[in-house]
């Protein structure tokens, strides 16, 4: 099959920034949604199809998977300072707007509503984080060594809490390798 | 309390970037570990409140990393905690976008990310677990925690409006 070019419009570097701070500032409870929205729909950047591949990708590398995403994505259209830009409107807002809560935190976090306020949304937090697991989990195979390894990424780190870096070492190399003859 | 030493925590969360497969969720047990049981910088209850708190912001939920980093030192706080997320995405990320686009269909990050994904799920676990033990102080904090997951299994709402019933629970008095 002949190799074809991708469409792949002019983008300047305001666009970028604009595009992902509109991304950005949107998002709560997880960015992938109006990333889609605004880079497949509204922009017409990528097709529905390089979108899944950009983020298949930004999830197998480290760090938070929409950030992965937008450097990839500003780099493919305006490089280096294309990316600077998109990094600077994903990450920047969002940074000034935990910094506004840090300072209101460190004045009003002693105030007896806002500690009740708190802990009220903490355990929605915490259930945030449990029907993540669930979701996450109900993809898993039905076999015994997946299941193996997430419970032993399990105990080690919120069991015994042994240093992540420890049991990424010990069972990574150990569960890519597994993956890898069961696909041979 | 120790003193902070900003250039460990620097090169502890730039390790920990590194290892963050699957996203900000997968560190949060090992950045506990660290601030609230070696080093003492925080109370366990601070810990929680400011990972709380950033789950309301807008942006991507790694921005606790910066809020903890805020509340540690201010601004080289915020340096410390938030430059590292930055480096796996502008290093590794390009590096391997662009292998991609050169040899798209490699068996290797199929072998990955299918090896690793199961890892990803118990460390997400690990997080929930510490989260509910640090908040949760008796049966009624374990139910808001279970109503929430029945509700987002159930409902694609905005999980804002679950933190503001959360919010209004815990004014009233209910945890």
């Amino acid at each position: 099959m002949k190799h074809t070019e991708s469409h792949k419009p002019r983008v300047s570097q305001l666009e970028l920034f604009l595009a992902f701070s509109r991304i950005s500032l949107s998002s709560f409870g997880g960015a992938i949604f109006w990333a889609r929205r605004e880079l497949v729909e509204r922009q017409r950047w990528l097709t529905e199809r390089e979108f899944v591949d950009v983020y298949t990708l930004g999830q197998l590398l480290p760090g938070p998977n929409v950030l992965n995403l937008t450097v990839i994505v500003a780099h493919r259209f305006a490089g280096w300072t294309g990316a600077a830009a998109a990094v600077a409107g994903f990450l920047g807002w969002p940074c000034l707007v935990v910094i506004g809560m840090g300072v209101l935190y460190q004045h009003y976090g002693a105030l007896p509503q806002v500690q009740q306020a708190l802990t009220g949304m903490s355990s929605v937090a915490a259930g945030l984080l449990l029907a993540t697991v669930i979701k996450l989990a109900m993809v898993l195979p039905r076999h015994w060594r997946p299941w193996l390894f997430g419970a032993l990424g399990f105990v080690g780190v919120g069991v015994m809490r042994w240093p992540l870096l420890w049991v990424m070492a010990a069972l990574a190399p150990w569960a890519v390798f597994a993956a890898w003859k069961e696909q041979e | 309390m120790d003193r902070l030493d900003l250039g460990g925590l620097f090169l502890h969360f730039l390790i920990l970037w590194f290892l963050a497969i699957g996203g900000p969720s997968t560190i949060f047990p090992d950045i506990h570990r660290y601030l609230v049981e070696v080093h003492h910088l925080l109370s366990n209850a601070e810990f929680v409140e400011l990972y709380t708190l950033a789950q309301v912001a807008p942006g991507p939920n790694a921005m606790y990393v910066t809020l903890i980093g805020w509340h540690l030192a201010g601004w080289k706080g915020v340096a410390a905690t938030t430059i590292p997320l930055l480096i796996p995405a502008t290093t590794l990320t390009l590096l391997v976008g662009h292998l991609n686009e050169r040899y798209p269909n490699a068996p290797i990050s199929r072998a990955i990310r299918r090896g690793l994904m199961p890892i990803t799920i118990g460390l997400v676990f690990a997080s929930a677990t510490i989260l509910m033990r640090a908040v949760n102080h008796d049966w009624r904090g374990y139910l808001i925690t279970l109503l929430t997951v029945a509700v987002v299994l159930r409902k694609p709402w905005n999980p804002l409006w679950l933190f503001a019933a959360g919010a209004l629970a815990g004014i009233a008095g209910f945890v």
